[in-house]
């Protein structure tokens, strides 16, 4: 498996990674994956009383593209609202990672750590 | 100066010893002749290359010269042992019995002899890797005609039973071949007392060339098979074609020094291995696969839990070596060596096959020890699943969402 720069860059320098507490104000998280599909991503995002992702921290167990992907959307995600953080498709993470395509599941994935994190957000303070 | 990346892969594959390429090249260049020419002096020097590498060979495992068969390899011998045998002996009886754990050389030989029409059992190992006697006897059947079984695994390193089922087959007049392609040089083989009827090797296990490996055929009582390669009747008509003399005669010299060095290099090798095992035991949640008595010495298969196979490849990267994970090979699959110990997918992925060899230092151990103790250490601080199951969470009650 050869990866591209930015991967390799992600995977050595991970970005954001580590957990915010769950009892901490404004975090929610959203884990996605299972042990068997051989990834699972934890993406934390910690949301102002403004409804803008202040921070984010990710956990990925995975290979080097889905460790990418977690690291980068926590980049993404932080100084958008909510709404503006479920517009990242995994296209865009695909792209800017230069992912091939047996690894496009891990930019999937990484979408769907977004949605579970605001999902999970918004479940806590009472919004649809 | 360590010289990265350092090679921990000799079951993959090791180098020539560089006494043995000295000793293959004037085959090469001056004394070219083909062995088969009775009627000059080319064949006459090359012939007597070939019997000398021939006697190297059967005094490594015990054997007589007359009972070594050339071939091109330890996946030809398997080939012709097996399906020489059971082609053989078909009017007799038409199953086979291997075990799950075998090298894919005989398990596909194995395979075909199934589409011909034959019947195998693929015989399950305990989780120590190793045959259970009365499982292999459960197995036998009144047409029962080839056993094949290795000596010492690829991927885990353990040795197996060969004696006992040896003198199980004996009794009852079945053929037993014994794939020895990672046993040479590693275990003491003696093939005037072990009830074994072919084995195969191959040299480049053993510090020799590729291309070249050996079947031994037993004389008595002897063992009796069909050839699969035909042509100049060459090898007493078991094996046609022209004998490779600079390739034969690198695998005597390199089983010649297998025997001279293997009571020096054995304990060395051994303790670079347990060096390892002792350095790599501070890591926590890590399991050891194959059973560690009944082992050869170069052999340490390690599963590191809550780490991803292909990211730990990537973690390791300055070390060669073999991964369980389906990323490094060609195949999609966790390695089924590991999966009939009953290990899960995941942790199948996540294992790592060190194999040790004759020039391994202790440098290059204790180098491989710091690349993973940090690879690991960055992993699981990266690993969801390592910081749940330090909060006690156990992952197998865990509601994963599917995708």
């Amino acid at each position: 498996m050869t990866y591209s720069n930015k991967v390799l860059d992600h995977y050595e320098n991970p970005r954001n990674a580590g957990s915010f507490s769950q009892d901490e104000e404004g975090v929610a998280t959203g884990m996605v994956g299972a042990p068997a599909c051989g990834d699972v991503m934890k993406l934390q995002i910690k949301v102002g009383k403004n409804g803008v992702i202040e921070d984010a921290r990710f956990k990925t167990y995975g290979c080097g593209s889905a460790i990418a992907s977690s690291s980068l959307v926590t980049e993404w995600v932080k100084g958008k609202t909510l709404d503006e953080a479920l517009t990242i498709k995994n296209a865009q993470i695909a792209e800017e990672l230069a992912l091939p395509p047996v690894k496009i599941h891990c930019s999937v994935l990484a979408e769907d750590a977004i949605r579970a994190a605001v999902d999970d957000y918004r479940k806590k303070h009472g919004e649809k | 100066m360590l010289k990265l990346p350092i090679y921990l892969d000799y079951s993959a594959t090791t180098p020539v010893d560089p006494a043995v390429a000295q000793a293959m090249i004037p085959w090469l260049t001056e004394h070219f002749g083909n062995p088969a020419s009775r009627s000059h002096a080319f064949g006459w020097e090359a012939e007597a290359a070939v019997e000398k590498a021939r006697e190297q060979v059967a005094a490594l495992v015990g054997a007589d010269p007359r009972e070594i068969i050339w071939t091109s390899g330890a996946t030809e011998s398997d080939n012709l042992a097996i399906k020489g045998a059971a082609h053989f002996h078909q009017e007799k009886g038409r199953h086979l019995i291997t075990v799950k754990t075998e090298h894919k050389a005989v398990l596909d030989t194995v395979r075909e002899l199934e589409r011909e029409g034959f019947e195998a059992t693929y015989l399950d190992v305990q989780k120590n890797g190793l045959i259970n006697l009365d499982v292999f006897r459960a197995a036998l059947r009144p047409d029962t005609t080839v056993v094949s079984v290795m000596l010492a695994n690829n991927e885990i390193g353990v040795i197996q039973p060969i004696e006992e089922i040896g003198a199980i087959c004996r009794e009852k007049g079945i053929v037993f071949h014994v794939d020895a392609a990672q046993a040479t040089g590693k275990v003491d083989i003696n093939l005037a007392k072990l009830p074994v009827d072919l084995m195969s090797f191959s040299a480049h296990k053993t510090y020799g060339p590729k291309g070249i490996g050996a079947l031994y055929v037993r004389r008595k009582p002897r063992a009796r098979i069909e050839a699969q390669i035909h042509g100049g009747g060459h090898e007493r008509g078991l094996r046609s074609g022209t004998l490779p003399t600079h390739q034969i005669v690198g695998m005597g010299e390199a089983f010649r020094l297998a025997r001279e060095t293997m009571a020096d290099e054995l304990p060395r090798i051994r303790a670079l291995r347990d060096h390892l095992l002792a350095g790599i035991s501070s890591i926590d949640a890590i399991t050891v696969n194959g059973d560690m008595a009944h082992r050869i010495p170069h052999n340490l298969n390690v599963s590191f839990a809550y780490v991803e196979g292909e990211s730990l490849m990537m973690a390791i990267k300055d070390i060669a070596v073999s991964s369980g994970s389906a990323c490094t090979s060609a195949s999609l699959e966790p390695s089924y060596v590991l999966r009939a110990l009953g290990l899960d997918d995941e942790l199948a992925h996540s294992s790592i096959r060190f194999t040790l060899g004759r020039f391994t230092t202790l440098d290059e151990v204790n180098h491989a020890v710091d690349v993973l103790r940090r690879g690991v250490g960055k992993l699981r601080d990266l690993s969801p699943l390592w910081e749940m199951a330090q909060a006690g969470i156990d992952l197998n009650t865990v509601q994963w969402a599917a995708h």
